[in-house]
């Protein structure tokens, strides 16, 4: 009995370090003397790596979210004979929950997993360990670039989501199952507030841009430095970052569109 | 791969999500250009509002003019005071002009309709802040039905 205690308050000690330590490490990565210039292609070598590659991934899985949902609603609206509602039901699914919540469960497998694996390997390979010893802090030059690029650009991820999810409920919609092409727009126009849905879902993106690209980096930097401990970290990314975005998916949505 | 092609392939890529972001705007949510047109408002009191929301659409035959701007409820006599945003390019309405809520189809969300009244020289045209006093309430189904019943009882 008392070792099951014991138990349970060494691992509510075990998540509050590891937070303590995530929070140290973005300080550390964000907080010192700035030298944008310097580490300009440093940046821009990130965005590639964790925006521009992620792109594919992203506009093929907006296309064919966009299109089942317009497939599905289709069938159920025309037994109402609400057929005109398509592109609202499209649009708001898309822009309030999906864009933002697909992109961050993509985005958490395609280059959160990577951004742990390659941090974890390079503490492994002890090249963090060798930064430091040239007075170069590894924070700085390894871990601050690849937070601001996933923060970057995963709301831009999301926002191309959205459009070619749109897109392709059009496609579905207006050219394969005949629903007026005029009206898709329109509906979804008087339906659509530019603050209330749109700017809403790209804040939400921001918030999970935050905690997926944290979560990568801190279990990376905070790897058992062997091949298990990583295998064990890149898991722990995805599964970890997934429940967060869901979790405060429902959180956001409920102080956003709940009142 | 040089840094060149990296920063050509970063740029392509911040520019289709700002050209995602312009459809998201302009197509999807209709906001900007055409959305920031100047309004002047009018008010309005009806003794039931029935399912009117805030930014429903104000129209004259069909043509939409305006929103719902607010409604409240009047603290002295309870009844709902509905303020109407009007597009400024409209504003030639005499004061003669009656507002009913009305119902767009048989399912459809409820809308305010206006319908201008006539013009001669002791009638002056609505301002801004100006009151509609000839106002006609949502039709309720259920009074509806039950004034139906009552009058089949006799």
């Amino acid at each position: 009995m008392l070792n099951k205690i014991q138990q349970i308050g060494a691992n509510t000690l075990a998540i509050f370090s590891g937070l303590g330590r995530a929070t140290m490490m973005l300080f550390g990565a964000l907080f010192g003397r700035p030298r944008p210039i310097k580490a300009w292609p440093l940046y821009i070598k990130q965005l590639y790596v964790v925006g521009v590659q992620s792109l594919l991934i992203i506009v093929v899985s907006g296309l064919f979210i966009g299109m089942v949902l317009a497939l599905q609603g289709y069938t159920v609206l025309a037994k109402f004979g609400a057929e005109q509602m398509l592109g609202p039901l499209v649009a708001l699914s898309l822009l309030r929950e999906l864009g933002p919540v697909v992109t961050a469960l993509l985005f958490a497998g395609r280059a959160g997993s990577a951004l742990t694996a390659e941090i974890g390997l390079m503490k492994a390979t002890e090249q963090l360990s060798s930064m430091e010893m040239m007075a170069v802090d590894p924070l700085r030059r390894v871990v601050a670039p690849r937070f601001w690029a996933g923060v970057i650009s995963m709301p831009l991820l999301a926002l191309i989501f959205n459009a070619v999810g749109i897109l392709g409920g059009h496609l579905v919609g207006v050219d394969w199952l005949g629903v007026d092409g005029g009206g898709y727009w329109s509906a979804m126009q008087a339906n659509v507030d530019f603050q209330q849905d749109v700017l809403n879902g790209v804040i939400k993106s921001f918030v999970f841009a935050f905690i997926v690209t944290l979560i990568a980096l801190h279990k990376g930097y905070d790897a058992i430095p062997t091949s298990e401990g990583i295998s064990a970290a890149t898991t722990q990314t995805v599964v970890t970052s997934s429940l967060a975005v869901l979790g405060f998916d429902f959180v956001l949505t409920a102080v956003m569109f709940g009142g | 791969m040089t840094t060149r092609k990296l920063e050509l392939l970063v740029g392509f890529f911040v520019t289709l999500a700002i050209a995602a972001l312009l459809l998201l705007a302009l197509k999807v949510a209709n906001a900007g250009v055409g959305g920031s047109d100047q309004t002047y408002h009018l008010q309005a009191k009806f003794s039931n509002i029935g399912g009117l929301k805030v930014r429903s659409p104000v129209k004259v035959g069909g043509v939409v003019v305006g929103r719902v701007a607010s409604i409240k409820l009047d603290p002295e006599n309870f009844q709902p005071v509905v303020m109407l945003e009007i597009n400024s390019s409209y504003n030639n309405f005499p004061e003669t002009s009656t507002l009913s809520i009305l119902t767009s189809g048989l399912l459809g969300e409820q809308y305010i309709g206006l319908q201008p009244g006539f013009v001669d020289e002791s009638v002056s045209i609505l301002k801004d802040g100006d009151t509609i006093e000839d106002t006609k309430s949502a039709i309720v189904l259920e009074e509806l039905i039950g004034q139906f019943l009552f009058n089949r009882g006799n």
